[in-house]
């Protein structure tokens, strides 16, 4: 097991090596030039020349490629063009925002895609099913952004059941305070003991946290409903039946468990398909997070911050395949062997 | 390849790959005959209306009336043209790239096929959508730009799956045998290789069509995609979302309209593969 995690971490450098690379391109191929980014289209030439200097511009792209790489390694990614920060840090204080909504978009997904699938494959080929079967597909038909529009327009114009955007009520800082201990704002409210500052969280979590995971949700109940029924059909499963165990202990115990880790597959796929949702959803409900950081990026060419955003999404993007990797051979040993 | 009547019979005993087949053709004819449809075919392509800012649904426009006047249904059957239009041109593009790269991989083999693959592997680490998000960044906004950037992020799918395909058709007898005979590359690759990934490549294309509109809508939605005063769905939604509270139909109707559509496709896409290959039935 432990050879197994270490080839696939090596191979997962490797790609991420790549990356840079894209990354490295990426950044070049800019047309503009970087001192009109950074100075305004005001920039003398002298400062420009200056900067391209500074920038390292004016070397050979290899030795340009080594530098780009060395400064990722050492943590300076550059300064965002719009806030005139450090990307890195920029970054870095807000992944905890943008990670506790996936985490519990991911929870919700799984945990509802599951019982749903289940439903549906006790139910094969009847009415339930064939309802699932539409949800699951209008799931991964609905444009997130406008889901969470909907969302808006129906709980919180009409019901007044959530509050429409942000993270918090504002007042709640300077009311209920969140200390910061690791920097995710509802993870350390709760360690804090600052329940009034959690409640309003889940509070504002609801709506975008939903809209998010519906696609998720869509994809891993029919994936479930798919394995049950294979495994469902087995011999088995007819032994057990005609030794007369109980339907429930089929179903959860015998069935469940080799439907379930193919299923890993799918939650790392959404959880990838969630890093790049949350760009809308964060956008529509202004999460303080990283796709809102991203979207304003993207739209005010920020480049440092593109290629910072970039580069951290590759790394996500990676850590997910791997943990699927790890935990698909933990689940099943001959994927372990291959 | 099996036949349009084996298809209309399949489509007729499964009512859901139905519904996508119709409402598939019904946007479809709704994009091709625009002009004639659209209650007011001058505000469907963008002009404003100023005297009309802010209408309600009603009896003289339907879905009511955007911050400049114009009138949303129109502009929402304005809106099918470059939605399909982008599938389509991004699906084509990205499978005949993929395809000729998968193809040239899988059957050479050797170093061909290493740098062909390593490549695609460097452009799927990232995330979906990410390098089409950063590519259209870069380019600029604009709806041939956003196609582009789609394009970018789509082909390694493809080249991923015919290049699978191509090798393990390579080691068939047929294939064999007919290299065996002199018969050239090109024509093997053409005549035995291709026509043989063609079933898989429909199943992900059609598949694929209904994921493009999607993903097209975002970009527009977040501003870096068609730009106004374009009738564009993903735009429409992004104009309505300041006014959601006040004036719900600005935005609710336009995304509708990507619902539906991508529903369709996803409907008939299902169909489609259950029809191609029975195996995937389950």
């Amino acid at each position: 097991m432990l050879k197994f995690v270490g080839k696939r971490l090596v191979s997962a450098l490797f790609v991420l090596f790549g990356a840079t690379i894209i990354t490295f391109i990426l950044s070049r191929v800019i047309p503009s030039d970087p001192a009109l980014a950074f100075y305004g289209p005001k920039a003398t030439l002298d400062q420009s020349a200056r900067l391209r200097k500074e920038m390292g511009l004016d070397q050979s792209v290899v030795i340009q490629y080594f530098k780009y790489l060395k400064d990722m390694l050492t943590g300076n990614w550059g300064y965002s063009i719009s806030t005139k920060q450090p990307v890195l840090h920029e970054l870095m204080t807000k992944v905890p925002s943008t990670l506790e909504m996936i985490f519990v978009s991911i929870i919700f997904a799984t945990l509802f895609g599951i019982l749903l699938g289940i439903w549906a494959a006790k139910n094969a080929h009847k009415l339930v099913d064939g309802s699932v079967r539409v949800f699951s597909i209008a799931a991964v038909s609905l444009p997130t952004f406008w889901l969470g529009l909907l969302f808006q327009l129906f709980f919180v114009g009409r019901l007044h059941w959530f509050p429409a955007t942000g993270e918090f009520d504002t007042e709640l800082k300077f009311l209920n305070p969140i200390k910061h201990v690791t920097g995710f704002p509802i993870f350390d409210a709760l360690i804090t003991g600052n329940f009034h500052a959690v409640e309003n969280g889940l509070w504002h979590m609801v709506l975008p946290a939903l809209t998010l995971s519906l696609y998720s949700l869509g994809l891993i109940s029919r994936m479930i409903r798919a394995n049950l029924l294979e495994v469902l059909s087995q011999d088995y499963i007819r032994v057990a039946r005609a030794y007369g165990i109980k339907e429930r202990v089929v179903l959860f115990t015998l069935a469940l468990r080799n439907a379930l880790p193919p299923v890993t597959t799918v939650v790392g796929l959404s959880a990838a398909y969630l890093l790049t949702g949350t760009f809308f959803v964060e956008d529509v409900f202004n999460w303080p997070g990283i796709g809102k950081f991203a979207t304003t990026a993207l739209l005010n060419v920020d480049y440092p911050a593109i290629m910072g955003i970039t580069l951290l999404g590759a790394m996500g993007y990676l850590t997910i395949n791997l943990i699927v990797d790890i935990v698909q051979a933990k689940l099943d040993p001959r994927v372990r062997s291959e | 390849m099996k036949t349009l009547v084996e298809f209309k019979r399949y489509l007729l005993r499964n009512k859901l790959s139905l519904v996508g087949f119709l409402l598939v053709n019904f946007i479809l004819l709704v994009a091709l005959f625009a002009p004639w449809i659209a209650p007011s075919p001058k505000e469907g392509r963008g002009v404003e209306n100023i005297d009309h800012i802010g209408f309600g649904p009603g009896w003289h426009h339907w879905m009511g009336t955007d911050i400049l006047g114009r009138d949303v249904l129109s502009r929402v059957i304005y809106g099918a043209r470059p939605a399909l239009l982008i599938a389509i041109c991004v699906v084509l593009v990205a499978a005949t790239v993929g395809t000729i790269l998968g193809l040239v991989a899988g059957y050479m083999g050797g170093w061909i096929d290493e740098v062909i693959m390593r490549v695609c592997d460097l452009f799927l680490s990232f995330p979906p959508l990410l390098l089409a998000l950063v590519a259209v960044s870069l380019l600029g906004p604009g709806l041939t730009h956003a196609a582009l950037a789609l394009v970018i992020s789509w082909w390694p799918w493809y080249a991923r799956l015919v290049r699978g395909q191509a090798q393990s058709l390579k080691s068939r007898a047929f294939v064999e045998v007919a290299s065996a005979m002199g018969v050239g590359t090109f024509t093997i690759v053409r005549r035995h290789i291709f026509r043989n990934v063609t079933t898989p490549l429909i199943i992900q294309a059609a598949a694929d069509l209904g994921t493009v509109i999607l993903a097209a809508g975002s970009l527009a939605f977040i501003g870096l995609g068609a730009q106004p005063p374009q009738s564009d769905w993903g735009l429409m939604v992004a104009d309505g979302r300041g006014l959601v509270f006040d004036q719900w139909w600005v935005a609710t109707f336009p995304g509708l309209a990507i619902f539906i559509t991508v529903l369709g496709f996803n409907l008939l896409g299902d169909g489609m593969r259950d029809f191609l290959d029975p195996r995937s039935q389950k």
